[in-house]
């Protein structure tokens, strides 16, 4: 094990990768700048800087997946999506179905989002449920340093179309990652720490949040599971259920507002799948259907809190409704 | 760049245009006009179908067979081809099957995308016509990462990308063409300018006349010609991909011509002004091309009879096999969502 930041995990998964395989080239806004050790070992033509234009840089990659190369794009800030979504859900995302399964679009979109830097909702904003309900696309979205690179590295390995958000807030936090080749792969969910009286669904920066909570729980004798999804989609339905029905209560958490995000999905197969199971209503502790603000107290209320979490699973504890 | 490292799977390095012996060599001007006689029989062939039967209808290319047989007949085997909604003159041009084809927009098993496609996205991978997108403009987003793979993986083909007078309008327009100057990739790209945009006349949409003028703020070289004389658009196609081979740098080539029909059909063309429809019929591509064939003695009436016999012969065949293909199994809704 090795002590190392998100952004570090995130470099070492690149260049294994590229090294692994010539086909592996990376380009978007400033990427040939800022990452100065990929350009100095791969040349120019596998690490390149673009113009600000997100829409050709997204194009450029699903045209490249599809005929031989696997293209990793930066695209810097979620919202930037935005301009891309044509070329991403359209494009990357229809266009092996629609041709008949005669090409694959392997490529990996990654964009930074979520509290932390006050920078204001066109620069973060999470959007992953967006990309959730597009067909033909993977979302992933850790929340570990040792996840961020092994996720990173099966996800360029994937022959499909994956987004790959950044949590903001993480980017510079340090953490454990295994020595040697690591891979985690797509589509499988983690037990951050295991329990038996309420599951807490998470991902990304809100599993930490997630994990205080289970912290404060303890103390006060009820024993919280925390399950990272990492992987929004493909979603591992089977962890998620696992574990509700040993729990029977579940508090699903994250950063994204609430209407239609990832919590509802998790809800719903919840009380599709584990009703019979459920002590409690399912309840969702998200952020509200607001932009996200700069102010710095304004964009940390944003984020569901180590309290909020608590108590909503406090009060299912307390609940019994058989 | 470096050879494929032996640790990494080999699946996606196959070749993505293998079979040249599909591809037909269009030279011979009885050929050309073959080509674009059955462009405009499988077109009006749908065309009558669609609005007897009901099904869905095309976006037809119907006065436009001289851009898409002029161009792609001086593309080589190793070129690929990018294009759009309005596809089937590319397609067929480039060999593929019209009865494959029309499986295709009816639905049907054995279409060249198992009847998922239509009409508006068809894409043949064995002909290296690689991607279609309907979206207007989506193929000059994906035409960039297309040639730079041809680069990188050190192909000799060069990228043909079809759009028409309306995706010059959409941003990705812009973007495509700056990254392609920038990064200097083989990008052929071909603006066939039909002065409709959907059901909006380009004049109501663009100051000027010429697409074309937009290369050159980008340091791109263009020509502009007469989209509906087969071979003046051979001789610019060539010219065009000679520079490109040449410099490796793209050019625009925009084809001057007429969408004779609708946007789609079934389109009364009620907001057509008359007089412009008819002066554009009267520079049919195909009429004139029988003329000058037929003017330039050793093609006689019945040489021509002999083409059209055979085209109606083709198109009647591919019918049948169209309709005779079953429909897809159910099954196949949830296939070629994921690799």
């Amino acid at each position: 094990m090795t002590t190392t930041t998100v952004y570090d995990a995130m470099a070492q998964a690149l260049a294994e990768e590229m090294r692994r395989d010539a086909r592996v080239l990376m380009f978007g806004e400033g990427v040939a700048t800022k990452r100065a050790d990929l350009l100095a070992e791969f040349g120019s033509a596998r690490v390149r800087n673009t113009p600000l234009a997100e829409g050709i840089i997204a194009g450029t990659a699903v045209g490249a997946a599809a005929t031989g190369l696997r293209p990793v794009i930066d695209l810097l800030f979620a919202p930037f999506l935005c301009y891309a979504m044509d070329e991403l859900v359209n494009s990357a995302g229809k266009l092996r179905y629609l041709s008949g399964g005669q090409f694959d679009f392997p490529l990996v979109a990654i964009a930074m989002t979520g509290a932390g830097w006050a920078v204001g909702s066109q620069h973060n904003h999470n959007v992953e449920a967006w990309f959730a309900h597009a067909p033909g696309l993977k979302v992933v979205m850790p929340s570990n340093a040792a996840d961020f690179k092994g996720l990173l590295k099966s996800a360029i390995r994937d022959d499909n179309p994956v987004l790959f958000f950044v949590d903001i807030g993480l980017l510079y936090q340090p953490g454990e990652v295994p020595d040697g080749e690591t891979l985690v792969p797509l589509g499988q969910a983690a037990i951050a720490r295991p329990g038996q009286d309420v599951t807490l669904v998470s991902y990304a920066k809100t599993v930490p949040v997630c994990l205080q909570a289970a912290d404060a729980l303890a103390a006060e004798g009820i024993s919280a599971e925390v399950i990272d999804l990492r992987t929004i989609k493909p979603l591992d339905e089977a962890a998620v259920l696992t574990s509700s029905r040993r729990t029977g209560r579940v508090v699903v958490v994250h950063e994204a507002s609430r209407t239609c995000g990832v919590g509802a999905e998790v809800a719903a197969l919840v009380a599709e799948h584990a009703f019979d199971s459920l002590k409690a209503p399912v309840r969702r502790v998200t952020g509200p259907d607001a932009p996200p603000p700069a102010s710095y107290p304004l964009e940390q209320a944003f984020v569901p809190s180590v309290a909020a979490v608590a108590e909503a699973a406090r009060q299912l504890s307390a609940a019994s409704w058989r | 760049m470096n050879t494929v490292s032996p640790a990494a799977p080999a699946r996606a390095a196959a070749p993505v245009s293998p079979a040249s012996a599909a591809i037909p060599r269009l030279e011979q001007p009885e050929a050309l006009l073959e080509a674009m006689l059955l462009i405009r029989a499988y077109e009006l062939r749908l065309s009558e179908h669609s609005a007897r039967s009901g099904t869905p209808g095309t976006c037809t290319a119907v006065g436009q067979e001289a851009a898409a047989v002029g161009v792609v007949s001086m593309l080589s085997a190793d070129d690929l081809i990018l294009t759009n909604h309005r596809s089937a003159g590319h397609l067929l041009a480039r060999g593929a099957d019209p009865g494959r084809m029309m499986a295709e927009v009816l639905g049907r098993r054995d279409g060249y995308c198992k009847g998922k496609s239509g009409s508006l996205h068809i894409s043949v991978r064995e002909l290296g016509v690689v991607l279609t997108s309907t979206i207007v403009g989506g193929e000059l987003s994906l035409a960039t990462g297309v040639a730079l793979s041809q680069t990188m993986l050190g192909r000799p083909g060069i990228v043909a990308c079809f759009f028409g007078d309306g995706a010059a309008g959409e941003g990705t327009f812009h973007e495509s063409l700056n990254l392609a100057a920038v990064w200097k990739l083989p990008i052929l790209y071909v603006c066939e300018n039909n002065e409709w945009q959907a059901f909006v006349h380009r004049r109501e949409t663009m100051v000027g006349e010429r697409i074309a003028a937009r290369a050159a703020p980008y340091g791109i070289a263009s020509a502009s010609v007469d989209g509906n004389d087969v071979e003046a658009v051979r001789a610019a196609a060539r010219a065009a991909s000679d520079s490109i081979r040449d410099t490796g740098r793209p050019f625009l080539l925009e084809l001057s011509t007429y969408r004779l029909r609708g946007h789609f059909e079934p389109d009364d063309q009620a907001y057509v002004n008359a007089a412009e429809l008819a002066a554009w019929q009267a520079r049919d591509p195909i009429a004139r091309m029988k003329a000058s064939l037929l003017a330039g003695g050793g093609f006689t009436p019945g040489d021509l009879d002999g083409i059209e016999t055979r085209v109606a012969a083709r198109i009647d065949a591919a019918m049948a096999f169209a309709e005779a293909s079953p429909w897809p199994d159910p099954a196949e809704l949830l296939t070629d969502i994921y690799a």
